[in-house]
């Protein structure tokens, strides 16, 4: 069997002193499919960008196919993980296809130029979000959710095996929040990429995740497979708010009471 | 991403715009010399008017067109480094600090070459404290560093207030021209012109890199860039190229902050065509402005730092109101 693409031995992470997650231990494996759940401050976030290995853990330690993060260089970590953030304005912004080039950078010599095969990538990439036909846009003429699909696009140039993402959803509406998410559901099933996603919809979490991990805040965390972990209980514990929950051909669905 | 040919093409017609504007520098003038003459001139023929150009035109053209290209180089590096448009080489306080040492090189009466030693170590003093604070307990963020910068560059302005208020009436204008910037007293070519050659090549390799770190720290980090080394290097690179430019020619404005942002409506904001294009295009406009400067009003001349702005701003605006919306 082959390693973890990711594994977490004992992480902890601190906010601004205070423990949001204490000892946590995640492997997570081709093919597999991550949600992370918690009220708002819960430390999500920066869970996610610790387990990007851009931000040290307090405690523990984190591997990526079995090798220590902290021994891989920053260019070593883009080949093998991407991450998406919340979004960041840019002061002077380039079209939409240099945009999605930039995924290339870690695939790039210090004095390579982006080749034809580059270039198709993008195109493609920018296919597969629905921005085709976009390439010689400015970012600056883009909507919330055209930059969010766009950043997502540079995601898929960068041809990572592990994809985190922080909100993937967030200015979407919901066409393409189901796009998105069926994009990643069959990057995991068709290549094999692991996926781990903030998401705030437990509904969504179910139907697109194989696991989820619950933080409450407080250093406490709970993982387990979406069918046992996401039940009205359990998120009304997490989100502190009573719901209910109804099925409908499978998937579920969560109703505030 | 631009393609290679329109590469080639904008970096040679920029090259051209510099040696027309480098020509023109050099036949024109209180003697006015033919291109003819001029080109002898360079040769080592005897002509002419050839002493003219080898030992006053030529050594001041070349030193201002590398001034040019430092400012210009310096403000496009600045302004990713602090991915703020309004950033310029002067905006760190270098310039501040350079000026404080020129100007207490003036006023203690030290020779020319005293005066831009001691503005080096002015700018080099100004770079050293603005890195210590901004540095303090290591964050490092680019807010920290812009205001440290900034008031570092306050402090220095009202040293240069002081400098300027106790000095004796005539080395007033002398101090005056400097903070304007003038190339007149330019006559040491061989160090500003290295000290871009040098800076540009450093930059080079860096310069995709450049390109990410404009979308954001964290992204550019995720994306494979070493972000904090890359942004020591990029402020040690802009620094002494500001306190190169400054200490050959005084503080001359707005070419820093401007001649980036034109460059731009050109070319796009791609570092690796930008940073090149900016060299070009910066030792351009200040030759031209510094060869209006000595004709305008000759035999006497105008510090060239005035005419900077006074060419430039109509450019600007003219390529602003044509960008597409």
């Amino acid at each position: 069997m082959s390693l973890p693409l990711l594994e977490t031995q004992q992480l902890a992470v601190t906010i601004a002193g205070r423990r949001v997650v204490e000892s946590l231990n995640l492997q997570l494996c081709k093919g597999e499919r991550l949600a992370i759940l918690g009220c708002n401050g819960a430390g999500k976030s920066t869970l996610l960008s610790t387990l990007a290995g851009l931000r040290s853990p307090a405690v523990g330690r984190l591997l990526f196919n079995g090798d220590d993060a902290t021994l891989l260089d920053t260019r070593q970590l883009a080949l093998r993980r991407a991450w998406l953030g919340q979004f960041q304005p840019d002061p002077f912004g380039s079209t939409v296809l240099e945009t999605a080039l930039t995924g290339r950078h870690p695939h790039l010599g210090r004095w390579n130029w982006e080749s034809k095969h580059d270039t198709e990538l993008a195109r493609g990439a920018l296919k597969a979000v629905g921005l085709a036909g976009m390439e010689s846009r400015h970012i600056h003429t883009l909507s919330g959710g055209e930059r969010q699909r766009l950043a997502i696009a540079t995601l898929l140039t960068q041809a990572p095996s592990l994809y985190l993402l922080d909100e993937p959803l967030s200015h979407l509406d919901l066409n393409h929040q189901m796009a998105v998410l069926e994009l990643f559901a069959s990057t995991a099933r068709d290549c094999g990429a692991g996926i781990i996603m903030v998401l705030h919809d437990p509904a969504l979490a179910h139907r697109f995740c194989d696991r989820a991990l619950l933080l409450y805040g407080d250093g406490r965390t709970e993982i387990g497979a979406v069918d046992r972990i996401l039940t009205a209980e359990t998120l009304s514990e997490l989100y502190g708010y009573r719901l209910r929950q109804i099925e409908d051909r499978g998937y579920r669905c969560f109703i505030p009471e | 991403m631009p393609t290679r040919p329109r590469v080639i093409l904008i970096l040679a017609s920029l090259a051209l715009l510099s040696l027309v504007s480098i020509g023109l520098a050099l036949t024109v003038g209180s003697l006015s010399i033919p291109l003819a003459d001029v080109w002898s001139a360079l040769l080592g023929q005897e002509v002419a008017g050839g002493d003219v150009i080898i030992e006053l035109r030529l050594p001041r053209t070349l030193a201002g067109f590398a001034c040019g290209g430092l400012l210009a180089l310096a403000g496009a590096l600045m302004q990713v480094l602090l991915r703020n448009p309004l950033a310029d080489p002067y905006v760190l306080g270098i310039s501040g600090g350079a000026g404080v040492g020129a100007l207490l090189g003036m006023w203690l009466g030290f020779s020319a070459f005293g005066v831009d030693g001691l503005a080096f170590v002015g700018a080099l003093a100004a770079m050293l404290l603005v890195f210590g604070l901004a540095h303090g307990d290591g964050s490092w963020t680019q807010t920290r560093l812009l205001l440290t910068g900034v008031i570092v560059a306050s402090a220095c302005g009202a040293l240069i207030a002081l400098l300027l208020a106790l000095a004796p009436e005539d080395r007033l204008r002398g101090m005056l021209f400097w903070i304007m910037g003038d190339l007149s007293q330019a006559n040491r070519i061989w160090p500003p012109l290295l000290a871009l050659g040098l800076a540009l090549s450093l930059a080079m390799p860096f310069a995709r890199e450049l390109n990410l770190l404009a979308c954001g720290l964290m992204q550019a980090q995720a994306l494979g860039v070493a972000v904090n080394r890359l942004r020591y290097v990029i402020f040690l690179l802009a620094s002494l190229s500001t306190a190169a430019a400054v200490t050959t020619a005084g503080s001359i404005g707005f070419i820093g902050l401007v001649v980036p942002h034109l460059v731009r409506f050109l070319t796009g904001n791609d570092q690796r065509l930008l940073l090149p294009a900016s060299v070009l295009a910066g030792g351009s406009l200040l030759v031209l402005a510094d060869t209006l400067a000595r004709i305008l009003i000759a035999p006497q001349q105008l510090p060239v730092g005035v005419l900077t702005a006074l060419i430039g701003v109509p450019v600007f605006l003219f390529l602003l109101a044509r960008q597409p919306k």
